[in-house]
């Protein structure tokens, strides 16, 4: 792998949602919220998802602490599920994981990742890689009220 | 500093030492989670793999006494290195936590009964907890801690404090492999034999940056890894006194531990047969011998020096780089730096040097406790070896530095 592609992981983007993180805080009126934790780093998430009757999901938030890749991670995944059903959730649930284990290429795979296709390096830092998950493992385990996620 | 001590054709010995990564001379800091491996070491597995493949203690032909004799002679070589008593006290394992967990199953299960207490401190590594926390929930028996002060220290009277009649079994880590402390071993040692009470040490960061005399130290047993000592993964030591191994039952059943066996009753092997089981890692245990040969050609007494200076050094240089707090202060230490940056998560920080070029380990090292301790999540370790150079603390500095520039865009 060249050195430019690696260099690639802590972009703009990535550095700017960690420094101003969108969403953070708590939801009090939330109807389905978990904690995940990474055992391994210490990183520590809780999501927070108000889902309408429609089980359109209207309000998403997030807290905790981690590293900028898991922080980042979050904060974007909570401004891509604003306004999605629960389905098109774990459809982007699915296409996120596929992503960043590098099997989905965003560039010829159709997708609907916009934005979070800037994770699309990171399957070349395996160690990384669970940081980047762990919000979306978290979201996953709080829509199917699991209340507490570890990723390791 | 390089005057006494000539570690540009020291670093020549380790070819690992010489590789490119990211394009840039590797340096690499991470040798408290395992060292790198002179050529006689890795030329030692090669020939046994080639010349002398046979197992031990079995076949009367020539390949097997060859390999029976090479693995003893390896077993008098770590007997000479620790200067123990009898060579049966020598016991081969996988290594630092296969031998902690030995004394645990075979000494803690015989011996230790409910309400009985055991000491560890608030820095011991994972491996010198877990295995006694398992003991408590099936024993009764009660785990005391040791608590650490700011510096990550404790002192021999934080001990006493926690010493009491149910006081049992003593199993303390030397020099901790998070912060680097060096422990009042030898002290709490001679309190604990005032009471009768057993102490293991946890020599895995120990054996390689200073000599250990088990006799002098007075310690009923000691436990390291052979990878951490410039030898190969999967082979570690057991140092325990003959009249405790002799009166402990085996720790696993099966081959080469047994003097005879029936299918109504088995009598066991005598020491340190006793205590290894199944074949062992034969290439390992030979090679480990030629690691103990390599540091001897070199010896403590000019490593010792070389590595104190290293610490300052690197002490100095990274306390320059503004906001970083240093984790683990203590007056007592070895050649471990652990670090945590303000704006920077260890993780984040782990990739970026890694970009160039420099190998450090971010995380909480096995040691969660000791992070609780000081309200971080994880932190940034450079752990030296006698082969690091003042440059490669250098490039280590230059790299933090740049990473610090990339986090603090936009903020």
């Amino acid at each position: 792998m060249s050195e430019n592609s690696r260099a690639e992981l802590y972009q703009q983007v990535i550095l700017e949602h960690h420094h101003k993180p969108r969403n953070f805080g708590e939801l009090t009126d939330a109807t389905h919220d978990a904690e995940g934790y990474n055992p391994l780093c210490g990183d520590h998430l809780h999501i927070y998802l108000h889902v309408d009757d429609k089980n359109m999901i209207d309000k998403v938030a997030f807290n905790g602490d981690g590293c900028a890749i898991s922080r980042a991670s979050a904060s974007m995944m909570t401004v891509a599920l604003q306004g999605k059903s629960l389905e098109e959730a774990q459809k982007l649930f699915t296409q996120f994981h596929q992503l960043i284990l590098g099997h989905l290429k965003p560039e010829k795979d159709p997708n609907h990742l916009g934005k979070l296709a800037i994770f699309s390096g990171i399957w070349q830092y395996p160690s990384r890689v669970k940081c980047a998950s762990l919000a979306w493992h978290t979201m996953k385990g709080a829509l199917e009220k699991t209340k507490t996620i570890s990723t390791e | 500093m390089a005057k006494a001590f000539d570690v540009k054709n020291i670093r020549k010995d380790f070819p690992n030492l010489s590789i490119t990564v990211r394009g840039r001379p590797l340096v690499y800091l991470d040798n408290a989670a395992t060292t790198m491996k002179p050529q006689s070491v890795i030329d030692r597995l090669v020939e046994y793999y080639s010349h002398e493949n046979s197992n031990v203690h079995r076949g009367v032909h020539y390949l097997s006494e060859k390999a029976t004799a090479e693995f003893e002679k390896a077993r008098e070589k770590v007997r000479q290195f620790l200067n123990a008593a009898k060579l049966s006290e020598i016991i081969f394992t996988k290594g630092t936590t296969d031998s902690i967990n030995l004394v645990v199953s075979s000494y803690g299960r015989a011996f230790l009964k409910k309400g009985d207490e055991i000491i560890i401190s608030a820095m011991e590594h994972h491996s010198n907890i877990v295995p006694w926390q398992i003991l408590c929930e099936e024993k009764g028996t009660v785990l005391k801690v040791i608590p650490l002060d700011e510096t990550g220290a404790y002192s021999v009277s934080d001990f006493k404090k926690i010493l009491s009649p149910r006081t049992k079994f003593v199993s303390l880590v030397y020099i901790s492999n998070s912060l680097g402390t060096i422990n009042p071993i030898p002290e709490i040692i001679k309190i604990s034999h005032s009471h009768s009470i057993p102490v293991l040490v946890d020599g895995a960061q120990t054996v390689n940056h200073r000599p250990v005399d088990v006799q002098k130290l007075d310690c009923d047993f000691l436990a390291f890894s052979g990878h951490k000592l410039f030898g190969p993964t999967g082979v570690g030591v057991l140092y325990g006194k003959a009249d405790l191994l002799n009166k402990m039952p085996p720790y696993q059943g099966g081959g080469d531990m047994i003097a005879s066996v029936t299918l109504e009753k088995t009598t066991y092997n005598v020491l340190p047969y006793k205590f290894e089981a199944g074949t062992p890692h034969i290439a390992g245990v030979i090679a480990l011998g030629t690691a103990i040969d390599y540091i001897n050609t070199i010896g403590f007494e000019k490593i010792m020096p070389y590595e104190e200076e290293l610490l300052a050094y690197g002490t100095k240089a990274l306390k320059k780089i503004p906001h970083l707090r240093m984790i683990g202060t203590a007056k007592n230490k070895a050649a471990i730096l652990s670090f945590v940056l303000p704006n920077i998560h260890a993780h984040d920080l782990g990739t970026l040097v890694d970009e160039q070029g420099v190998a450090i380990r971010t995380g909480h090292h096995c040691t969660q406790p000791v992070m609780k301790h000081f309200c971080v999540p994880a932190t940034s370790r450079a752990s030296l070896a006698f082969y690091n150079t003042t440059q490669d603390i250098d490039r280590l500095v230059e790299s933090i530095i740049k990473a610090n520039k990339i986090f603090s865009k936009n903020i």
